[in-house]
């Protein structure tokens, strides 16, 4: 472990995001446009009060998730990553690297969907900024995390690509987010318990409709951060330096 | 500066003994063994597909073996206090091809922790002080091939491994590539280059000739012409085979 080597690495993903425009902008103008898109098909303030917290917490970590682990199959394939290994660099040294750099884009993406949310659609939040930016931002570094680790099953971007909704979409089914979780079968609902998402679901809940930071909110906080970390270690035992 | 050590001249900077490796579970390297000594160019020479990239990937310490021991420098292959001391060049590149070639060189130099002067030298070696702020993607395959080639410089590594690292390159760029490799030596570094092409291979000190994952000849380029009395390696390499398909298995 290294923090030069770590810091040196955030900024190499910086950089590459710099040079590709596109991605740069999908990154930050999906989460809005959808946002934008999800108050006027409601068309009811209310309801867009309710779920729009929710959706700030879904939508970074959905991004996040496809974006890393296309990023790492990339970094597989090329054979950068191969060449890493033979190098002076901690496999935490990457994990972090892209901790930071993709955590950093969340912040900015997060906070340009708060800013339009917040002036522009007329979101009402009960609830105080931080934790939601707080809660957003370990939603981002969850699904960057998770899809660290699963690109190490994927051998091509076909098959990274569909491990989104291999991994996403039952766990946007399940998170409370269409149907509230205590409604669901008994079984659902116990499947919902172990999936990360629901907590970040929960959270947003939380912060949408008190103000004070809530015990149920420290946890919810604690549970995202422990899936991730665990993510992230499991990610580096993916790391192998010698392979068949 | 590069750490020649002459001193201990007598401890080569690579010594493979019986390599056996299987990959996809085939035996694809036969129980090599050999030796190369320091300050030295050594070529590794066969066709496509006899194991030489199999066995470069053993010397870095990326390849999982079967059984044999390989010493790098006088630790095993890919220990941990050798990874600042090898260079190494795939024979696909592997650069960030949307990063420049500076903003590549400069990420896995402070990988290496080698200093920043480290970037222009390299640059300056394989000859992309033109192209230097260029993305990797916009490079022709040459000079991503050199992009890839100046990483493994970095550092000034006491070992450089490169897998074929002129192909596709023109008759000049070869001659300077190999000009490079001498230099390089002569400072005191170990080179083991791969190609499959004949004629480079009358510019190494020492040639290691494979087919089919066994070392068919090791000796010096003049020494496998005066063996074989043959005028050319080309032609050597075919007596060589010839050779050994005719012994009694």
């Amino acid at each position: 472990m290294s923090a030069a080597v770590t810091f040196a690495t955030m900024r190499r993903i910086l950089a590459q995001l710099r040079h590709d425009h596109r991605t740069l902008a999908l990154l930050i103008g999906v989460p809005t446009l959808l946002m934008i898109l999800l108050r006027y098909v409601f068309d009811q303030p209310m309801l867009f009060d309710r779920v729009g917290p929710m959706l700030l917490g879904v939508f970074p970590f959905i991004v996040m998730f496809v974006v890393a682990s296309v990023a790492t199959l990339r970094e597989r394939t090329s054979g950068t990553l191969e060449r890493l290994m033979t190098m002076p660099l901690g496999k935490l040294d990457l994990l972090l690297g892209y901790a930071l750099a993709f955590g950093l884009i969340a912040l900015a993406q997060v906070g340009i969907v708060l800013v339009i949310s917040l002036t522009w659609l007329g979101l009402d939040l009960n609830g105080s900024l931080g934790p939601l930016v707080l809660v957003s931002l370990l939603d981002a570094l969850l699904g960057m995390s998770l899809g660290l680790f699963a690109s190490a099953f994927a051998r091509t971007e076909f098959q990274a690509v569909q491990f989104m909704p291999a991994f996403v979409l039952p766990q946007t089914l399940l998170c409370g987010l269409i149907i509230p979780r205590d409604d669901m079968a008994s079984w659902l609902t116990a499947i919902s318990d172990v999936l990360p998402l629901s907590y970040a679901v929960e959270g947003m809940q939380e912060i949408s409709a008190r103000p004070d930071f809530t015990g149920t909110l420290a946890v919810d906080v604690a549970v995202i951060a422990a899936f991730t970390i665990v993510a992230l270690v499991l990610g580096a035992v993916t790391l192998r330096r010698r392979t068949a | 500066m590069m750490s020649s050590s002459p001193a201990s001249g007598a401890e080569p900077a690579v010594s493979v003994r019986d390599l056996r490796v299987v990959r996809g579970g085939r035996e694809v390297l036969h129980g090599l063994t050999f030796d190369v000594p320091r300050g030295s160019i050594v070529g590794l020479l066969g066709p496509s597909g006899c194991g030489k990239t199999t066995l470069i990937r053993a010397l870095v310490g990326v390849q999982i073996v079967r059984s044999g021991t390989v010493t790098v420098l006088g630790a095993p292959a890919g220990s941990a206090g050798l990874r600042r001391r090898v260079g190494y060049a795939t024979q696909s590149p592997a650069v960030y091809a949307d990063l420049t070639v500076a903003e590549n060189l400069r990420y896995f130099a402070s990988v290496l922790r080698a200093p920043r002067s480290d970037v222009d030298r390299v640059i300056d070696e394989v000859g992309l002080g033109a192209s230097r702020d260029q993305t990797a993607a916009t490079l022709s395959g040459g000079q991503r091939g050199r992009t890839n080639l100046a990483v493994a410089l970095l550092g000034s590594p006491e070992l450089i491994v490169l897998d074929e690292p002129t192909v596709g390159l023109d008759p000049v760029l070869r001659q300077e590539l190999w000009e490079l490799f001498r230099e390089l030596a002569d400072r005191g570094a170990t080179l083991v280059v791969s190609s499959h092409v004949m004629d480079e291979a009358g510019r190494t000190d020492r040639l290691l000739l494979m087919r089919e994952g066994v070392v068919l000849a090791d000796g010096t380029p003049d020494g496998l012409r005066s063996r074989t009395g043959t005028p050319d390696l080309e032609t050597a390499f075919l007596h060589l085979i010839t050779e050994k398909s005719g012994s009694p298995a």
